[in-house]
């Protein structure tokens, strides 16, 4: 079937099937960002923003994004780019596998909530699993960018 | 992994409701669940035209639209500001925020899953749902109902005034609950309900909270898994229920 969507700022019409998911949609369409990985909805990787909301693209149907507007790492880069180096020296990267949904989750928890605590943080990631860093790398560059930002 | 053949946003709860009475189709939620299925289905019909994803409050109740998301519920003021952050509380562990986001508070009630955290805290709450074609059932006897093709279209949660604490057991953060509990005191009478037995929650109602954690102990049916042994959870139901009176009594 025929959707019409918003992908990274342009809008865009594409022929899907009725049960091809969000996230083979978006490869397709180069969004390689958008990474498959517990493909069981649990591990955050393959994080999407849908009308601004953070989603897992491997569950969602592309169908469903009609009308609506995707946006993926792709076209948020330079939101990202703010704090991205934080985290990257802090080491938090180690293979770099689970970074495209840890960002993409962070950039929706600082949009909801600019100055959250270390908590908040936590609680907010918790649904982005990195079998690398034990998680501290990404709180304490996270915690880093917003200090830095008060000055 | 579940194969879809056809996908329609039903325009109304009547052609929802048409299609649904064929055995092959079936109404999807936030398709968390669903997806990772076997089988195929003829056609996916989804409620998201329907307007359901509000939740509505006013003097008597909350009514909560079928394709409301947890994270809706997660963050409603009104909501947690009535049930004491219970809601809140009942949801936050549920894997993450993006899953939230898509896992449906119909999907969640109407699948009436042993796991549910959803269904364990509204049971405990003054809480009813409607029925496309069945009208408005007590949450209770909804809970113990066997699936048909019906349509759940909301849950309604009556501001009865009442106190609510909320707690869960899990191996793992994000995990499925080993047990989940909710304890609630309203009209004279305190109310335990008790999920991830394994199997569905169930509710007992008790006058007085004095011998209530022996009482859902001896009476709560339970069974063990790979998350905790029936014993284990036998002792969980005494635990968690005399903690959550202990917090109603404020200690």
């Amino acid at each position: 079937m025929e959707i019409k969507l918003k992908l990274n700022g342009r809008n865009i019409t594409a022929s899907v099937e009725s049960d091809t998911v969000l996230l083979d949609f978006l490869r397709e369409k180069g969004c390689l960002s958008v990474k498959r990985g517990c493909d069981t909805s649990n591990c955050g990787l393959c994080t999407v923003l849908m009308d601004g909301k953070p989603v897992l693209s491997c569950s969602a149907l592309a169908v469903r994004a009609d009308g609506h507007e995707i946006y993926t790492l792709e076209g948020l880069q330079e939101e990202a780019s703010d704090f991205v180096g934080f985290i990257a020296d802090q080491g938090a990267d180690q293979c770099g596998f689970c970074n495209p949904g840890f960002v993409m989750n962070t950039i929706a928890l600082l949009r909801e909530n600019p100055d959250p605590t270390d908590d908040e943080i936590r609680a907010f990631l918790a649904g982005n699993l990195c079998r690398c860093s034990g998680y501290d790398g990404q709180l304490r560059g996270i915690r880093n960018y917003l200090n830095s930002k008060k000055g | 992994m579940v194969t879809i053949q056809k996908y329609v946003r039903a325009q109304s709860l009547e052609e929802a409701y048409t299609l649904n009475q064929n055995k092959k189709n079936r109404i999807i939620g936030g398709m968390l669940w669903t997806r990772l299925g076997r089988g195929s289905v003829g056609t996916a019909i989804d409620l998201c035209d329907l307007g359901l994803d509000r939740i509505e409050e006013t003097e008597e109740e909350f009514s909560i639209g079928a394709m409301v998301t947890l994270r809706d519920i997660e963050v409603h003021e009104g909501l947690n500001a009535y049930a004491g952050h219970a809601v809140a509380d009942a949801v936050k562990d549920i894997v993450g925020v993006q899953f939230r986001n898509m896992a449906t508070v119909g999907g969640s009630i109407w699948g009436r899953f042993g796991f549910s955290d959803v269904l364990t805290v509204f049971l405990a709450l003054d809480s009813y749902v409607e029925l496309y074609r069945g009208g408005i059932v007590p949450l209770e006897e909804f809970a113990n109902m066997k699936p048909d093709r019906d349509i759940l279209v909301r849950l309604i949660v009556k501001k009865t005034p009442c106190r609510i604490i909320y707690s869960s057991v899990r191996n793992q953060r994000t995990d499925f609950p080993v047990l989940s509990c909710a304890v609630s005191h309203m009209n004279g009478e305190y109310r335990a309900s008790i999920g991830a037995r394994p199997g569905r929650a169930v509710l007992l109602r008790r006058e007085s909270a004095d011998d209530f954690p022996e009482f859902a102990a001896e009476n709560v049916p339970v069974g063990g898994n790979m998350r905790g042994s029936a014993a284990y959870r036998t002792h969980l139901i005494k635990v968690l229920t005399e903690r959550s009176l202990q917090g109603l009594r404020g200690e």
